[in-house]
Order: structure tokens, then C-alpha cells, then sequence
């Protein structure tokens, strides 16, 4: 009987970031503890009384959790947790130092403790999460993410759930919470997409006729996709929600693309995007506010219009008193923008913080997508591929459009910075996609002795298919690898990716 | 599919690069959007509708506002949003130069609003303190202004106006220097100044309710007023220019003079009779005959007029460093308005600042110092950071026309209409005037131009004084009568130090 020592030698030499995650989390924690103490000592002149509880119990939780992801998935990005609690702590400080401000002119909410137990609740469901242990299960209910994604949807237009806010149906209020259920619909899409096109691929890239140089697919590849996309747009364009649409319209395009590498698919995209655009822009008078509201913000009398560009100016008045170096926690005047802990909340942190510190919240999320963009290049199956791609583009496009729209590089849409927005939904889809990238980084990272095997199964028949994705689960379990690695090789045949 | 990827890769890459071009577009260069530098509001931090930009001013701890060593407008600590409540300790006859600073209209008025890079600390020259502040970690705070002010000058001013609608400005002849600038009457900034914003709007619009207009600075900023007969030394000043006369030249000097194309006749104050009917230059300037002056105007022509009133700065903009509203020599379509021009009436319009910068050239000898009000502006630590340099704004005459001036001005002052004005011990020349309003109710707008000191070749004080017509002035008040005593006590005040 063969020792297991290769896999310990083959973990020495493939780190597996343990040491580097937790000590990356410790900076991470000073940065949303160190907002939450200064903003009271800045906006209240002494020291938060319960600063020492909270930070133990901050620390106590993190330590679970980082322990809880070395133990369900030992070779995960340790950039990732790390990222994603340095903005969901720098967040809740600024959604705490707003409720302050709110409380000094007589409007109190606990968006704050809100924000915290959503917090809460995310960092649960990113544990649970994490108890999926192979990802490519997640490729058999593509059928049901899609339907789960179109049913939540269309749950705000339910009579009784639905609630409409500021003129955009896309909540649903049960009892004292609200939900914003396209959130979610957002991460079910991109597993739908991601394991739908890597079944198809082929059929999508290599079939279908030519037209002007450009591959047209068969309606029977495409009809699946067209109709959830466009009964996912033409919902969200009925709820007014046009950062979402956006959203969805770009994880579309781009997973398509990056399964299919035909660029004609980028030519559709804009050929679909365009007239719709244009059509909205002239027709939608929530649309024509935004541009209007958009290219000439400063006019006094769009300024002044309701509807107009009064929030998206106050927004750069702060970032521009924020200046370099900002006003300081709790120095600046973020409350006089409204929804400054939502929608606005980098310009709150720009005004604070500065540009200096704005650019190095917008290096985080480079991070983080950079990470998610490099787990996919080093997963060797093509659904981890897409997934990973789908959700960490999600992200950025996500960020382009808020952080775009509130420096008016581009027209104001309603969408939530992740991890760092008031908001629950937003929160715990972001930290349910975070627990994907981290699975999803661990397969990539494992090192290959320990590695499940891995059989393509998107180029066998259909019925073989589901046979061997069962089989596969349960043979590729961490416990199987070592002994796999230890000699009881079964010997599959290992197709490489194409591409 | 890794190509497609990397691809996406950029692609990110270049979405985050034209954030971070946004960002630092509207943060770091204060645009409002990548492709638009400034809107017609100004950039980001400049645009008015930028409340915060005054917001951040009450929180900072701003700069005192000095009058002869002493602390007229000051900051104090208090518990409430705004972090420092701006005190003004100086009393009414201050208002009107110091402005206020109020947080319930967001604005800032007087020298508040002047200075208000120097007393908030965003001033260029206060740099290397912010600089210490910011390695210190010490609070932001901002400079202080000292004034030219002398608060006995000022004091004796405002006491000898007693609330009479009017004001005083005097001037150091010599530098420009103001020192006493009075409008009267006045109001309580610190009323304008209260946290409580419905006690401030309350009482602005009680201030702006009241007739007497208290809110108006009419030293340099109110309605202008007509200069009567002040204005016959500029009058005198284009005929001795254009070599018509000298002061012993004998006059035409009738009890009426008809003017031409209409049926008035210009008569001299009250229908009196000046001298004999004949006198000398010098004589009618003291006692302020109106017909040889507007005889003087008709024969100099209003090109002449109008070019003598320009060299003395008439029309000109001038910042003390509050906005001076500019003194007006109108356009006179014919002879009769040149006529009455000459005697101050028709349109000519004048601020008291104006009037004591005429008196002050020819204390002079000629040579106008452009006024100033900030003497020096000191750093948080009270360290001096700049200091006002006297400098010429204009020379509108010569020495000898201006010496020629100066006797005939301190003629008129010990035997004519001035004398009102003499102080014992101190040689006073000066100037009265008094014109009338044409409305039916109250007396004339009376004034008192003039310069004096103890050694009449150098006056260390030029000043005007003018009191408002109407129904406030007795009927039959002239300039001698009226004006001419607050003069005496400014005087007094200036010289007796």
C-alpha cells in the first residue's frame, strides 16, 4: 500500500493560501472597523462604547468562516473572503455613519443593524453554500434555475407581494422585510446560461447558415435562450428596472461569446441592443428623464425638474468637496444626497474617503473580478469556465454601471454596488455568488494529484450525459482524490477543453 | 474558450479605466463630467448650488476680523451642527464693513464674503498653516484680517451720526488708508448670523421692512447721492486746468443766472445774494455762490466736465475690497443740465467714499491713494502673511492746482460756509454742499467734504459726511449747519490722538 505522501508533497508545493487569507482578513476587518471608529469619534467626539464586543464578535465570525472555507474547500482564492469582507465592512460603516447624520435631523432608521443582519444572513448563506461540493452539480438544474430566475422575476407583479418604490416595480414586501428578487434571479441566469451554452456550444458556433459573413445559429439552438432572455428583459423593461436589464443583457452577450468564440455574437448583441436602446431613450419617458437628466445635468432647469438631475449633481458636488484626499469619516455631508446609502453610496464614500480612497474601492473589485476571471482560465471544464466568467463579469458590469452612472460617465441606472449598497437581496445574492467563485477557485486550484478527474461530458449524447454527471459526483468526492491520487487510479479518459 | 476569457479580461480592464478616468475627472479636477470642463455655474466646487461649500465653511473654526487690536468678529465653539457660531462683538456702527456670515440664508456679505478665503483658510498664502495643521493633525483654522479701522475715529463717527440717516467715510490722505467708514443707520449682524434659522429670516425681513433701510452700506453701496456743492471743487479744478482763472479773478456773481433753453433761472442757496454782485474766485468758493459756478460750467463746456470728473475716478470700479458702486458724471444733452452739473445737481451721483477720495487728493497734493480697508491679513498663529502696500491710484491734478484747492478749501472752512467744521488747534479746509432733493417733504442732502491735521502741509485725516434728505432733515439745513458739526467731532476725535 502506496503512502499518501505525494499529496502532501504536492500541497507543499502548491500553497494553498491559508496563512495568506487570514491575514488578509485581518486587514480587511481594520478597514470596515476602523470606518466604523472613526465615523463616531468624528460625529460624537468619544469612542464607541461597545467598539471592543463588536470587533471580538467580528472577529470570532470571521474566524468561523475562514476556517469553515479551508475546511470545505482548502485550495480557494484567499483573495476572495478577504475582498468581499473589506467591502461589506467599509459598506455598513458608511451605512452606520449615515444613520447619524439621519438621527441628527430627527429621521432615525437602523439601516445600520439593518445591513448587519443582512450581513448576517449573506455570510450564512455563503457557508451553506459552500456545502455543494463539486460545482458541476449545480449543471444539472439548469431547467429549474432557469424557471426559479423567471418566477422571481415576475413575483413583484403578484398582487399583495409586489410593492412599486420610486416608480420601479422590483420588490416584494413580506411582513417587515422587502426583497428585491431580481437579485437572485441574476445568479440563477448564469447558471442557467453557462450550463445550457455548454451543452450547445457546438451546436450554436458550428451550426446554422451564413449570412454577410456573420454564423446564424438554428432557431431550435437559440429559441431556449432567446426566450428567457427576452421574457427576463421584456419584465424588467414592465418593472422599470434598467440597471438590471442591463445587467442581464450583458451576462447574455458575454457568456455567449466566451462559449461560442464567435464574435458575430457581439455584432447580435449590439444589433439587439441598439434599436432597443434607441427605442427606449425616444419612447420611455423614465428613459428619456434619465439621458435628458444624464447629458445636460447641469442645465439649472434639469436640475431643478422633477426627475431631473438634482441627485446625480448633489452626488458630484460631494465627490468633488471630497476632493484627493476626502473629508474624513463623518466629516463630509454625504445625507444631503438622497439614497446616499443605497444607490449613491460611492459618492458618500468619494466625499469621505476621496478619490484616492474611491480608486482603491474600485481596485478591490478589480481584484475580485480579476481573481474570478483567472479561476475560470484555470478550470478545466467548460461549466466552471462559463460560471465563473458569468458571475465575475456580473460583478464588474455591475460596478461599471453604478460607479458609471454616479460620476455621469454613462446615464444613471438604478443598480447596487455589490457588497458595499444598503440593501438585503443585493447583499445575500452577492455573497451567494462569492460562495460560487470560492467553490469554483478551489476546483481551479486544487493541485492536479488531487484533482477529480474530469470527464467533458458536453460533447457526449444526452442520456449518456446524465449518467456519467451522476457517477462523476459521487466518485470525485475530496475524500476519493487522495486515494485516486494513492494509486486507485479508475483511469477515465480525460478529454481536453477545447477551444 | 481561455482566449475568449483574457479577452473579457481587458475588456474589464478597460470598463474600470474609464471609471477611474471619470472618477478622477469629477473628484480630482472638479468636472462635471469627463467631456465638460466647467458649466456655466463653474466648476463642480465652484457652482453656487453647491451647498456644501458653505456648509464646510461653518465647520471650520473661522478667522477673526481685528480693529485696532481689538477682536470685532469672532468664532466661538458651540454644540450644534454648524460647530462655530460667528460673533459679532464690535457693535452696529461694524455692520455694514464686516457683513455677516449667516448660516440660515447660506451666504456671507461685507468683508465676511471679501476676505472669505483668507478668514476660512483656503487662501494660498495661508498654505504652509494648513500644511502644519494637516501633519499636526491640528483643526483647520482660518486667518485673520486686520483692518485699517481706527475705532476712536470710527466710535466718534458713528456717536456724532446718532442714527441719522447718513454716513461717514474719512481716509488717511496720505496712504488711502480707510479710517473710519460709518453708515448709519445700521443693524445687528448677530441677529442675521443665529444658528436659529427662523430667528434670522424673522429678523431680515424686519430689517428690510424698515424705511431707513438699515441693510444698505451707504458709504460705498447704497443709492448715490447727489454731491451739490461739494462738487464745485472739480468744477474749480477744470477751470484752473484749462488756465480760465486763478482764485483772485474777479467774478460775475448775480443773484440770478438765466440758463439757456429753458425758462429756470439758477439761483444761490435760499435766493442770496453773493457779495456785491462782483467778487473773487476765492469768494465764491467760500460761500458757495452758485451763479459764478454754473457760469464757470456753461463757458468750461461738458466735454471738460466730464473729463475732470473721469481723471478724479468718477465711473471707475474700485474694490476696498468691497465693491465700490462707481460715482456717475452723466451724459448732459445741453447747456442748462451742464450748468447745474457744475453745481453737483442735475444727475451727477457720487458715494461718500468718492466725495472723501476728492478731499483726500487734494490733501494730497494731488496724488489719489487707491482706499483700502485691510491693512494686513495674519495666519491662525496671528503671524503677519501679507501687508497692504499704499500705491497711486490716479493724479488728477497737479501740486499747485491741488495746493490752489487746499487754501481755497481752508478759506471756506475758517471764514465761509465750513466753519461750522473748525476744531480748535487743528487746521480744517473743507468743502459744504447741500442739495436739494425736489421732494416736497423735509430738507436738502447736506455734506461736508474736507481735510485736516495739525500741520496743514500734511492733513492726517480726509473725510465726507453726508446726511440723507427728506423728512429726516430739518427744512432749511444746509451743509454748514448740519454736516459740517459731524465733521468737527470726527475731526476732533482724529486729530486729538
Amino acid at each position: 500500500m502506496p503512502s499518501p505522501a505525494p499529496v502532501a508533497v504536492s500541497s507543499a508545493r502548491h500553497p494553498s493560501g491559508r496563512w495568506d487569507e487570514a491575514v488578509l482578513l485581518v486587514a480587511a476587518l481594520a478597514l470596515g472597523l476602523g470606518g466604523f471608529v472613526l465615523t463616531t469619534i468624528n460625529r460624537t467626539g468619544s469612542q464607541p462604547a461597545d467598539v471592543l464586543p463588536l470587533a471580538g464578535a467580528l472577529v470570532a465570525v470571521t474566524l468561523v468562516v475562514h476556517l469553515w472555507v479551508r475546511r470545505t474547500a482548502p485550495w480557494a482564492d484567499p483573495v476572495l473572503l478577504p475582498v468581499a469582507v473589506a467591502l461589506n465592512g467599509l459598506g455598513l460603516a458608511m451605512i452606520y455613519r449615515l444613520d447619524l447624520s439621519y438621527e441628527r435631523t430627527g429621521d432615525i432608521h437602523n439601516y445600520g443593524t439593518k445591513q448587519a443582519v443582512w450581513t448576517a444572513l449573506g455570510v450564512l448563506l455563503f457557508c451553506l453554500v459552500l456545502l455543494v461540493r463539486d460545482h458541476r452539480m449545480l449543471r444539472r438544474w439548469d431547467r429549474r434555475a432557469m424557471w426559479g430566475g423567471l418566477l422571481f422575476l415576475i413575483l413583484p407583479f403578484v398582487p399583495g407581494l409586489g410593492t412599486e418604490v420610486n416608480g420601479a416595480r422590483i420588490w416584494i414586501r413580506v411582513g417587515p422585510m422587502s426583497f428585491q428578487p431580481a437579485e437572485l434571479t441574476k445568479v440563477l441566469l448564469a447558471v442557467f446560461f453557462a450550463s445550457f451554452l455548454v451543452a450547445n456550444r457546438d451546436n450554436l458556433a458550428l451550426a446554422g447558415r451564413r449570412v454577410l459573413g456573420i454564423n446564424l445559429p438554428r432557431v431550435r439552438h437559440l429559441g431556449p435562450l432567446l426566450v428567457v432572455w427576452g421574457a427576463s428583459i421584456l419584465v424588467l423593461v414592465a418593472q422599470r428596472d434598467l440597471g438590471s436589464s442591463l445587467l442581464l443583457f450583458g451576462l447574455f452577450v458575454v457568456t455567449l461569446y466566451v462559449a461560442t468564440d464567435r464574435p458575430s455574437w457581439l455584432l447580435l448583441g449590439a444589433g439587439l441592443f441598439t434599436p432597443a436602446a434607441w427605442f427606449a431613450a425616444t419612447h420611455l419617458s423614465h428613459v428619456q428623464q434619465r439621458v435628458t437628466a444624464w447629458l445636460d445635468a447641469m442645465d439649472p432647469e434639469v436640475f431643478d425638474m422633477p426627475g431631473g438631475s438634482w441627485q446625480l449633481v448633489t452626488g458630484l458636488f460631494g465627490l468633488a468637496s471630497g476632493g484627493l484626499l476626502g473629508s474624513g469619516w463623518g466629516e463630509g455631508y454625504p445625507n444631503l444626497v438622497t439614497f446616499a446609502n443605497s444607490d449613491f453610496i460611492v459618492a458618500a464614500l468619494g466625499e469621505e474617503l476621496g478619490l484616492t480612497g474611491l480608486l482603491a474601492i474600485l481596485m478591490l473589485y478589480l481584484v475580485l473580478v480579476q481573481r474570478g476571471m483567472s479561476t475560470a482560465m484555470r478550470l478545466r471544464d467548460g461549466f466552471g469556465k462559463l460560471l465563473a466568467v458569468s458571475l465575475s463579469f456580473t460583478i464588474a458590469l455591475q460596478v461599471f454601471v453604478v460607479v458609471g452612472g454616479v460620476t455621469r460617465l454613462i446615464p444613471l441606472t438604478g443598480l447596487t454596488t455589490p457588497f458595499l449598497a444598503y440593501g438585503g437581496s443585493s447583499l445575500v445574492a452577492n455573497w451567494v455568488i462569492l460562495a460560487l467563485l470560492v467553490r469554483l477557485s478551489d476546483a481551479a486550484r486544487r493541485p492536479a494529484v488531487a484533482a477529480p478527474q474530469i470527464i467533458d461530458t458536453a460533447e457526449l449524447p444526452t442520456s449518456i450525459r446524465r449518467s456519467v454527471l451522476d457517477a462523476d459526483t459521487q466518485e470525485n468526492s475530496p475524500e476519493d482524490a487522495a486515494e485516486n491520487a494513492a494509486g486507485h487510479s479508475p483511469a477515465p479518459t480525460r478529454t481536453k477543453e477545447g477551444s | 474558450m481561455n482566449r475568449q476569457i483574457h479577452q473579457m479580461t481587458v475588456l474589464v480592464l478597460v470598463m474600470f479605466l474609464a471609471l477611474a478616468a471619470s472618477i478622477t475627472s469629477v473628484q480630482g479636477l472638479s468636472r462635471p463630467a469627463l467631456w465638460e470642463s466647467s458649466s456655466e455655474q463653474g466648476t463642480l466646487v465652484t457652482d453656487p448650488r453647491n451647498s456644501r461649500t458653505i456648509f464646510a465653511q461653518y465647520g471650520t473654526d473661522r478667522g477673526q476680523i481685528i480693529v485696532g487690536g481689538n477682536v470685532i468678529v469672532d468664532s466661538q465653539p458651540v454644540d450644534d451642527a454648524y460647530a462655530y457660531q460667528r460673533l459679532y462683538l464690535g457693535g452696529q456702527m461694524y455692520s455694514h464693513v464686516t457683513g455677516y456670515f449667516s448660516t440660515a440664508f447660506a451666504s456671507m456679505t461685507g468683508l465676511e464674503q471679501a476676505e472669505n478665503s483668507v478668514l476660512n483658510g483656503d487662501d494660498p498664502s495661508l498654505l504652509s498653516s494648513r500644511l502644519s495643521a494637516l501633519v499636526t493633525g491640528g483643526s483647520l483654522s482660518g486667518g485673520s484680517v486686520e483692518l485699517t479701522i481706527n475705532p476712536q475715529i470710527q466710535q466718534a463717527a458713528w456717536d456724532a451720526l446718532d442714527g441719522r440717516r447718513g454716513s461717514v467715510v474719512a481716509l488717511d490722505p496720505s496712504t488711502g488708508a480707510i479710517l473710519a467708514m460709518v453708515s448709519s443707520p445700521s443693524y445687528d449682524a448677530n441677529l442675521l448670523a443665529s444658528h436659529d434659522a427662523d430667528a434670522a429670516v424673522a429678523a431680515y425681513s424686519q430689517l428690510q421692512a424698515d424705511e431707513a433701510n438699515p441693510l444698505s452700506n451707504r458709504a460705498i453701496a447704497g443709492d448715490l447721492y447727489p454731491p451739490g456743492s461739494t462738487f464745485k471743487i472739480l468744477t474749480l479744478a477744470a477751470a484752473l486746468r484749462a488756465g480760465m482763472l486763478s482764485p483772485e479773478t474777479e467774478v460775475a456773481a448775480p443773484n440770478s443766472l438765466a440758463l439757456p433753453g429753458t425758462s429756470h433761472e439758477l439761483m444761490n442757496y435760499a435766493g442770496e445774494s453773493c457779495g456785491n454782485g462782483t467778487v473773487t474766485v476765492a469768494y465764491a468758493f467760500a460761500e458757495s455762490c452758485n451763479t459764478p459756478f454754473g457760469q464757470m460750467a456753461m463757458d468750461l463746456g461738458d466735454a471738460a466736465l466730464a473729463q475732470e470728473a473721469a481723471a478724479w475716478g468718477f465711473g471707475a470700479r474700485m474694490n476696498v475690497p468691497l465693491a465700490v458702486t462707481p460715482s456717475v458724471y452723466p451724459a448732459n444733452d445741453d447747456t442748462a443740465q451742464t450748468a447745474m452739473a457744475g453745481i453737483g445737481q442735475s444727475s451727477v451721483r457720487v458715494t461718500p467714499l468718492m466725495m472723501a477720495l476728492v478731499a483726500a487728493t487734494v490733501a494730497n497734493g494731488g496724488e489719489q491713494m487707491s482706499p483700502f480697508l485691510v491693512a494686513r491679513t495674519l495666519d491662525p498663529d496671528l503671524n503677519v502673511v501679507s501687508t497692504t502696500t499704499p500705491s497711486v491710484a490716479r493724479t488728477p491734478v497737479n501740486t499747485q492746482t491741488a495746493a490752489t484747492l487746499a487754501s481755497l478749501m481752508t478759506q471756506a472752512v475758517a471764514e465761509g460756509t465750513g466753519s461750522s467744521a473748525q476744531v480748535p488747534g487743528v487746521s480744517v479746509a473743507g468743502k459744504t454742499g447741500t442739495a436739494e432733493t425736489g421732494s416736497d417733504v423735509g430738507g436738502p442732502i447736506t455734506w461736508f467734504i474736507g481735510f485736516a491735521g495739525t500741520d496743514p502741509q500734511h492733513p492726517s485725516i480726509a473725510l465726507a459726511v453726508v446726511l440723507d434728505g427728506g423728512e429726516q432733515t430739518a427744512d432749511g439745513g444746509t451743509g454748514g449747519s448740519v454736516a459740517g458739526p459731524i465733521a468737527a467731532a470726527v475731526i476732533d476725535a482724529a486729530v486729538d490722538q
